[in-house]
């Protein structure tokens, strides 16, 4: 069986830098919530080294069970249909990291964090990358790139967009984007605002640090 | 005993082969409370309350090490050790003792048998302080909340403060929820296991017929077979039988028995027990009478019955546990169809809904609902990691 979470991020030293990232981006002792925190990698590195209150929702049972024995605190759900069961402004933080294109319902679950959290950090795969675009321009196939390295008949991710997308849905749900750090070859370049035609073209992934306006 | 606790008997020898076994008459006690009066919820006071339970491991300084363990509907305090009246090892030995996940070294752990039990706590079998004999079935209908309130004379007897942590599967995942619910103050962690905020219809009807097979044996004399030296044998064991298939599973059953035939070539076209689940259950029933008593069996299911933390809470499960400081650690397992994963998954979102910090492990298994007595290694990791991430949290060495 395929573990969704493994076919939905892209290689593990980008997905490192990935946490490295956002872990930055959290202010240190408030209330965290990650969306498929998987084996709770970047939950554990919020909760020791940003002091974190942090709370984890995972799909796999497997990656549940690592984290709790991990002393991690987090239960198994589903980013589609258990963000509802969250309170108004239950945390300061919410994250979805490499999750976003695999929900069923990508607006649904962004309008959700935003009623549940102040600030929202989401990290997603770029699908605007020219290596993208060339591979189905050139050669007429569907992408396999550092960030999106799962053929089509195995991968998880079935809401690919791109950056310029993305940031659009944003606009139509009133959120703000405060920062943006864009992801290349493990390399981070931090953009003030929102991404232009230029990143949408040279980014392979991208954090955005949403708020409410 | 149950086959499921012959496994567990012969998990805990095992662990007594380790260094991981606590001795075998540690920490046995009473706490009798004369002069002291518990209000229950049907009205009455229990009056001269007798609470028998046991200890394990030491109280530190500051007192904050106490972990209560919870005991389900046909258990007692002996969770490890050695208990007195069966001569076997305790039903959480492979949990509870030194270097275990339920450390022994480092938490000092109560388990208490709950009021309406027949293990030395005030109930059925207990005599009445008026001097009139034994209770019977004049002795009070009680609650979940009831045998916690005892639970807290039992903490306020010992001069404990409050506790580290309150653990239990089952009917002792029950009393769990209800010291976070109405004594979350005294709670710093809870671990509620195969357990669910409210009494199903589905297992009300399973007490049901197992109370009405009591009632039924002209045994039990309305209650008052103590008095004409006799015990309802029959009816309790037709409970027990009906109640042993409701903690096993379908697949765990057919694996096990399958249509076996019992000692026996060929079917006897009769109503002998020509299958081995039939002869597996009817010495289930018999074992079990001998170490229960009928009306603990109907009083202690009637408060099961009546649980419902919601309804106490005007409907909302997420109100009765709204502004909770204590953190919870939800498990359930995949055959347990008497409390199934969707009731643990009803808690898990009423308590995030409440904002409370929660842990939910759903463990994949077979064994049904007796899983959260066997040694299931998930169940073991999730319960060591929890409570030693909590332990830290609470300062504790």
């Amino acid at each position: 069986m395929i573990d969704p979470k493994a076919s939905a991020s892209g290689n593990l030293a980008d997905k490192r830098i990935d946490l490295m990232l956002i872990a930055d981006m959290v202010d240190s002792g408030t209330r965290v919530l990650d969306i498929g925190c998987g084996e709770g990698e970047l939950l554990e590195l919020l909760v020791e080294r940003r002091q974190a209150d942090g709370r984890g929702l995972e799909l796999s049972q497997r990656g549940v069970n690592a984290c709790v024995a991990r002393g991690l605190s987090v239960v198994q759900g589903n980013a589609d249909t258990d963000l509802s069961y969250y309170p108004d402004n239950g945390f300061d933080t919410v994250i979805l990291s490499q999750t976003l294109q695999a929900t069923q319902r990508p607006r649904d679950v962004l309008s959700e964090m935003a009623r549940i959290g102040q600030r929202l950090i989401v990290s997603i795969p770029n699908f605007g990358h020219w290596r993208v675009r060339t591979n189905l321009l050139l050669q007429g196939r569907m992408p396999e790139t550092n960030a999106l390295s799962t053929s089509w008949y195995e991968t998880a991710n079935i809401h690919l967009c791109t950056l310029l997308d993305f940031t659009e849905l944003c606009d139509t749900l009133d959120l703000k984007v405060e920062r943006c750090i864009t992801l290349n070859n493990g390399r981070a370049r931090k953009i003030a605002g929102a991404p232009g035609v230029w990143q949408n073209l040279t980014a392979e992934q991208a954090v955005f640090v949403l708020n409410r306006g | 005993m149950s086959d499921t606790e012959q496994q567990a008997e012969q998990q805990n020898l095992a662990s007594q082969q380790t260094e991981n076994s606590v001795n075998d008459d540690e920490g046995i006690a009473l706490a009798q409370l004369n002069g002291v009066g518990l209000r229950l919820d049907n009205g009455s006071v229990l009056e001269d309350v007798a609470l028998s339970y046991r200890t394990f491991g030491t109280l530190n300084d500051d007192k904050s090490n106490v972990v209560l363990v919870c005991h389900a509907l046909t258990m007692d305090q002996h969770l490890a050790g050695t208990s007195p009246v069966s001569g076997k090892a305790g039903w959480w030995s492979h949990l509870v003792g030194p270097g275990l996940p339920i450390d022994t070294d480092r938490f000092f752990v109560i388990c208490q048998n709950v009021i309406g039990g027949c293990a030395g706590s005030t109930g059925p079998t207990s005599q009445k302080p008026d001097g009139s004999g034994v209770y019977g079935i004049e002795f009070p209908v009680i609650t979940i909340a009831d045998m916690v309130r005892a639970q807290n004379l039992l903490l306020d007897h010992l001069g404990i403060p409050d506790l580290f942590c309150v653990i239990g599967g089952s009917m002792g995942g029950m009393q769990t929820l209800e010291w976070a619910a109405a004594h979350g103050d005294r709670v710093f962690s809870a671990v509620p296991i195969a357990t669910a905020a409210r009494h199903s219809s589905q297992n009300i009807a399973f007490h049901e017929v197992g109370r009405q097979a009591v009632l039924a044996d002209p045994e039990f004399h309305a209650g008052a077979y103590h008095e004409h030296n006799a015990r309802p044998r029959k009816g309790l064991a037709v409970a027990r039988m009906a109640a042993h298939i409701t903690y096993l599973s379908e697949t765990a059953l057919h694996r096990k028995f399958g249509r076996n035939l019992q000692d026996r070539e060929a079917v006897t076209y009769g109503f002998d027990a020509d299958f081995q689940i039939e002869s597996y259950l009817r010495h289930q029933g018999m074992t079990f009478v001998e170490r229960f008593d009928a009306n603990s069996y109907l009083y202690i299911t009637r408060a099961m019955d009546y649980f419902d933390i919601a309804a106490d809470h005007g409907g909302s499960l997420a109100t009765a546990f709204q502004g909770t400081k204590t953190r919870f650690c939800v498990m359930s397992f995949t055959s347990d169809w008497l409390f199934p994963t969707s009731e643990s998954i009803d808690l898990v979102r009423a308590l995030n809904a409440a904002g409370a910090n929660v842990s939910f492990v759903e463990i994949e298994t077979d064994k049904g609902h007796d899983a959260f007595l066997l040694d299931e290694p998930e169940m073991t990791s999730t319960l060591a990691g929890f409570l030693r991430a909590a332990a830290r949290d609470r300062g504790l060495a």
